[in-house]
């Protein structure tokens, strides 16, 4: 079912989405902020001259602007590298857009460390735990260009209320069918397993299916499972997962700490306890280098993946001993 | 309104403001009385607004950007004819539509914004103009700030950006009242040359007693007729204006009155009453 298909950076699915809804929906604005090409909104801004407002480096007032645009009936998309658009703008997020439940969407790009050259100062890897912590936040990270599209779709015609999309600067593998459905919510099964379920976000399900490949020629069954919406989350599936399997990785491109796998574990914390292991960033910032080689030297490939799942299968079996 | 009456009236909002922070025992005096003439003027002759449809798309938008202001709010939409009177005494309370800041999740009617961490609220109006001009509509946004708000970055970000897009039906009015929590705003952050600053930013500058409320009418009817740009009023006000023992002191910006305070407070504003109708 999921072949690569190509390499396409996320970001492009961002755009694609954008330029779809805004000839579909005229309430659909974008509001810039210099960046423009670099998250992919210059298609929209091209098509929709009329439509496109630039506010400049000043990412605080772009989001209350966007606010004011939104209790006014508007849909306004803004979107800068991820650090910016969450962090920098975070208690404007809180108070403005969230605490007034409006119909603003943020678009953070150039997330995780696969940025690269550009180094730690633009490397998002704060922004799933900051954005998923606020109320009435919606908060998505699709796995690949094909699905950015359509979350940013979903993000209008799905949402009536504050979210947050996460999208990459890098070409990654883009895998998943164009006509695949996305709920917003609903986590998606990607591949069948029964001695641990692999839970991950962003690009780093191709990582997880690659993984799965792996641990397959050793006899080891893994199921995969790709959480695109970290909030609200997919309670049901995950802890179907844990009862059927017993044992969970989380993968992303982010902090470990406060990120989706933390969310997973507060979930399974309450309802079903299993075995966790933890793939991300170890509480550390991020450096210059090639995403390939950081990614390596972070410990977020397939490699490491697969290297988490035989671990945590063993501490499954322990548990089950002690027990 | 007549100008007398409009005098009759913000002496009433100031006695509501005193009656619902002394019953909340927590809250902002100082502003809320320094402010009280304005909001009258804008609720009771400036704003096209209209208290039985709060959502008509056509009204001029009134964003609060100083949340803390909140009791001089409340009592000009209770006034105005948006909730009763009475509910007043519910303010900053367990279950109450009057929240210490602003906050339109709790269903009062006339709340543009829920607003409260300062800075943002032009940032708001901006957005909220841009979508009047999109839209071709005739409504102005008319924002308000205090003088300490000033020194938040986020405020010339907006600036800026109202310029920038030619936001002519956009006016904030800024409290100048030359105070705020640690004392005068000179010793805590000078905003001077204020005047300046906006201009520099392409904006139109008005100046006037905002304690007056035919001067700020005037003003304000002046402002609204700007092309091209927005405009700003720095509007001259006294912190605690009208209890003549409190006047100008900072110290009153994050008070509520005691109950023997509030009486002695509302007696004389009575007392004033007493001689304005008479
Ligand atoms: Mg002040």
């Amino acid at each position: 079912m999921f072949e690569l298909k190509e390499m396409k950076p996320t970001r492009f699915g961002f755009g694609e989405g954008l330029c779809g809804l805004g000839r579909q929906y005229e309430n659909v604005l974008a509001l810039g902020a210099d960046i423009t090409s670099s998250v992919s909104m210059d298609f929209f801004k091209k098509e929709f001259p009329d439509r496109f407002f630039s506010f400049g480096i000043a990412e605080q007032n772009i989001v209350g602007v966007a606010a004011g645009l939104a209790l006014s009936g508007k849909v306004p998309f803004m979107s800068t590298y991820g650090v910016f658009a969450a962090l920098r703008t975070t208690d404007q997020i809180r108070v403005s857009v969230c605490y007034n439940n409006v119909n603003v969407k943020i678009g953070g790009a150039h997330v995780g460390i696969s940025v690269g050259p550009d180094g730690a100062t633009h490397q998002a890897l704060e922004d799933i735990a900051v954005m998923r912590v606020l109320p009435n936040m919606t908060v998505l990270s699709p796995c690949d260009a094909t699905q950015t599209r359509l979350a940013t779709i979903a993000a209008y015609e799905q949402v009536d209320g504050p979210v947050y999309i996460r999208f990459g600067r890098e070409a990654v593998p883009n895998f998943t069918p164009p006509d695949m459905d996305f709920r917003v919510g609903k986590a998606q099964v990607f591949r069948e397993g029964g001695d641990c379920t692999i839970v991950a976000t962003g690009h780093l399900t191709w990582e997880a299916l690659k993984a799965a490949e792996q641990l397959q020629q050793e006899g080891i069954s893994v199921r995969v499972v790709n959480l695109h919406t970290i909030k609200p989350i997919d309670e049901a599936l995950l802890i179907a997962c844990a009862r059927e399997t017993g044992a969970i990785v989380t993968a992303e491109e982010h902090q470990i700490f406060g990120g989706m796998g933390s969310a997973v574990a507060e979930v399974l914390a309450k309802n079903y306890p299993v075995p966790i292991e933890f793939i991300g960033m170890d509480d550390s910032f991020g450096e210059s280098g090639q995403p390939t080689e950081l990614m390596e030297k972070y410990k977020m490939t397939s490699t490491h993946i697969a290297m988490a799942c035989r671990k945590v299968i063993k501490r499954k079996s322990d548990f089950k001993l002690k027990i | 309104m007549e100008s007398e009456e409009l005098e009759n009236k913000a002496r009433k909002i100031r006695i509501d403001v005193i009656r619902s922070l002394a019953e909340a025992g927590s809250g902002h005096l100082g502003g809320s009385l320094g402010l009280a003439d304005i909001f009258t003027a804008l609720y009771f002759f400036l704003l096209k607004h209209d208290p039985k449809n709060p959502v008509w798309p056509d009204r001029d938008r009134l964003i609060l950007s100083i949340g803390h202001v909140a009791p001089v709010y409340y009592a000009s939409l209770a006034h105005a004819g948006y909730f009763p009177v009475e509910e007043l005494l519910t303010l900053r309370k367990l279950g109450s539509r009057l929240q210490g800041h602003p906050g339109r999740d709790h269903g009062l009617p006339g709340i543009e914004l829920s607003a409260g961490s300062l800075g943002q609220g032009l940032s708001v109006a901006v957005g909220m103009a841009l979508a009047g001009k999109i839209d071709q509509k005739n409504y102005l946004v008319c924002s308000v700030h205090g003088d300490g708000e000033l020194q938040e970055g986020s405020i010339w970000e907006a600036a800026m950006s109202a310029s920038h897009h030619k936001l002519d039906n956009l006016i904030a009015i800024v409290d100048r009242n030359k105070v705020q929590i640690d004392g005068p705003t000179s010793d805590v952050m000078e905003i001077e040359p204020l005047a300046d600053k906006w201009k520099s930013f392409g904006w139109q500058v008005f100046q006037c007693n905002g304690n007056s409320t035919p001067d700020f009418i005037s003003t304000f009817q002046e402002a609204r007729k700007t092309f091209g740009k927005p405009s700003v009023i720095i509007a001259k006000t006294q912190m605690g204006k009208g209890i003549l023992e409190i006047e100008g002191d900072y110290r009153w910006h994050g008070k509520a009155p005691s109950k023997e305070e509030a009486k002695k407070f509302i007696a004389l504003l009575d007392r004033q009453g007493f001689s304005q109708e008479n």
